[in-house]
């Protein structure tokens, strides 16, 4: 498997070039949020804020309104969390096209509670206007910034840094709306986001190897999520639905998916892996998926516990799975 | 409680071992993990060494406390929770309380329980571990802290929080806390200084570290916060600017009796102090990462430097 470091940091300088209306906003965490070459291209686009992020919100809805688009880069709590009402009332009512990128999202910083942005989903996208995108390899998040600046709004993009597999072919970008399908199966229909679709993909070919059929979407648009392309998988699926989520089970991906199960009137069951109403605490990420349960050896698990099937899955069983051998997979005629 | 600082010299001999400690176990750590936050215990070794052994009167403990696994996030069901508070000894109306702000300032703070004999020297070793109290980015379970810190300016005004209650419980300890300066640039700092000198906390402390610099590099550059001591003045706290690495202007604002107001002490420091080849850094001192095995070695020297019997570093009494 192909690991891009800092796919953002190129990627954004090179996008950025001939958009002069695309100002850059730092709090503080200009290496950290992969926005240094920006600042070194393009001196004069880039606006320090210092660490005032309140401030820095309703600074770029002034920005915004003047035409310009300010491409906001901290750590995602000091966005939702730090600056809500800001975000809500400068940006969101407004419709103002202020495009916010938040790094950590949930568990994937050891900084514990105060860095983990474990809730942001379900508080942004309870505010109207607002788009929420979610990357899970290099190839969404150096697609991401077309559809970002295409939405005629505020967008919140829960980004990922440093070290990021390529799950996805490179010649097919990120699609606003659309979830990529990356297997066919009937058992269950499986939906995963962000750093869980890595984990789902591997348990899903240890779950293949023992025979079971199972359908999974990357989820990557979460709000507006779109529920017509996933409703007939759901509703041939055997045992039913099972949501991964590196958030809260209260309000992200799970609570999207039950929400649109239920609009539709499915009869079908739903299981919610990800921090079950809890907050999170300072310790490396495999550690936390692992006791937070949402892994690839918790979605096994889940599955033999809802078919009542022991399928002997262990940790060991995902050492062996190659995602180089599933890459080939994701060619456009399989998908 | 306000002793003369002429009759009691030989604190400073104290202080500074402690100081010399907190940096040379800092360093110990940082080369061994190939990174750490080394700037902040250069800064702060004296603030915190003389917080620690002159300026606080903190409670005992028994005896240096190997730190718990990490109890689980607080809930009505978790029973076993505990904050990192036990290691500042008995919270009894008479002691003071010790409050840690940034939070990334863990690392130094830990070095400073282990050299005061709070912690057992073995808690670096559960440093940053996977199941451990000592968390990297301390919380409230860490050693030395009781509150939600590191998401910054929150620290202060729950200290002013506990500073309240304390005047309502008529408990005569006071609640120093330490703060760094690029605290100064949020919002919620300022709410909190309004607030203790509205309800006169002059029962709170705050130190400052103010080393002049943040992730982004110097302060000045990324977003300006002088004049510090006079935008404290205007929110109407007792301003005093001292020297960060001078045991004695340190300890003297403590020993003043208070006129009301709560105390703000700006300890201008330097993020290199004691360690001078950290200056290569500049101005991105936030967290130092060792690339190679050169500069590896290099900072081994700096390390035997402190080794030497007398360690010499400008400006310490």
């Amino acid at each position: 498997m192909e690991i891009v470091s800092k796919p953002h940091t190129h990627n954004l300088a090179e996008w950025a070039k001939n958009k002069p209306n695309v100002l850059v906003l730092s709090a503080d965490l200009t290496n950290s949020t992969e926005i240094d070459r920006f600042e070194f291209d393009f001196p004069s686009r880039f606006i320090s804020a210092g660490i005032a992020e309140q401030n820095m919100l309703s600074v770029a809805a002034g920005l915004a309104r003047e035409g310009f688009v300010p491409f906001i880069h901290t750590f995602a709590v000091f966005i939702y969390r730090r600056a809500f009402d800001q975000l809500a009332m400068s940006i969101a009512y407004s419709n103002l096209p202020v495009k916010m990128f938040g790094f950590l999202p949930g568990i994937t910083t050891p900084g514990g509670a105060t860095h983990q942005a474990t809730d942001d989903i379900a508080l942004v996208r309870s505010l109207p206007n607002m788009t929420i995108f979610e990357p899970g390899d290099a190839t969404d998040i150096e697609t991401i910034l077309d559809p970002v600046m295409e939405v005629n709004g505020p967008v919140y993009i829960r980004m990922l840094r440093g070290d990021v597999p390529r799950l996805f072919d490179k010649n097919e970008p990120f699609k606003k709306g659309v979830s990529r399908l990356l297997s066919r199966g009937t058992d269950f229909t499986i939906f995963s986001t962000g750093i869980c679709t890595e984990e789902a993909i591997k348990a899903i070919k240890v779950l293949k190897s023992k025979g079971l059929s199972i359908e999974h979407y990357h989820v990557s648009t979460l709000k507006p999520f779109n529920a017509k392309q996933v409703m007939d998988s759901i509703a041939a699926s055997k045992y039913g639905v099972i949501t991964i989520e590196n958030h809260t089970v209260m309000g992200g991906l799970g609570t999207i998916i039950s929400e649109a199960m239920a609009e539709a009137g499915s009869g079908k069951k739903i299981y919610k892996l990800g921090l079950q109403d809890i907050f999170g605490h300072g310790a490396g990420k495999k550690y936390l998926m692992r006791e937070y349960g949402f892994d690839a050896l918790a979605l096994t698990a889940k599955v033999e516990s809802v078919t009542g099937v022991k399928l002997g899955i262990t940790a060991d069983d995902f050492k062996s799975v190659s995602l180089d051998v599933m890459h080939g997979i994701f060619k456009p005629e399989d998908l | 409680m306000f002793d003369n600082l002429m009759t009691n010299p030989d604190w400073q001999a104290t202080a500074k071992k402690t100081a010399n400690g907190i940096r040379k176990r800092v360093l110990i750590h940082t080369l061994k993990n190939s990174g750490g936050y080394l700037s902040q215990a250069c800064s702060s070794a004296e603030a915190l060494a003389a917080l620690y052994t002159k300026i606080m009167n903190l409670g005992p403990v028994t005896k240096p406390i190997i730190p718990r696994p990490f109890p689980g996030v607080p809930g009505p069901l978790n029973k076993d929770y505990f904050t990192g508070g036990e290691f500042n000894g008995p919270h009894t109306p008479d002691y003071d309380r010790f409050i840690l702000s940034p939070a990334h300032y863990a690392l130094a703070l830990y070095a400073c329980l282990i050299e005061t004999g709070r912690m057992d020297e073995s808690g670096l070793d559960y440093f940053n571990k996977d199941g451990s109290s000592v968390e990297m980015i301390g919380a409230e379970h860490s050693p030395g802290m009781e509150v939600t810190n590191g998401t910054l300016g929150q620290a202060l005004s729950q200290a002013a929080g506990i500073a309240l209650a304390r005047k309502l419980k008529k408990e005569p300890g006071r609640v120093f806390v330490f703060l760094s300066d690029g605290e100064l640039q949020i919002g919620q700092t300022w709410e909190a200084l309004q607030f203790m000198a509205h309800w006169k906390l002059d029962n709170m402390m705050v130190y400052v570290d103010v080393n002049g610099y943040q992730c982004d590099g110097k302060m000045i550059d990324v977003m300006n916060i002088e004049p510090i001591d006079k935008r404290f003045e205007a929110f109407n706290s007792r301003v005093y600017k001292v020297y960060g690495h001078n045991f004695s202007e340190l300890a003297a604002p403590a020993q003043t009796p208070t006129d009301g107001r709560p105390t703000v002490v700006l300890s201008y420091s330097n993020p290199y102090e004691g360690i001078p080849l950290l200056k290569q850094f500049a101005p991105k001192y936030h967290y130092v990462r060792i690339k190679s095995e050169q500069e590896k070695n290099l900072f081994e020297l700096e390390l035997k430097k402190m080794d030497a019997p007398r360690l010499s570093i400008p400006g310490v009494v």
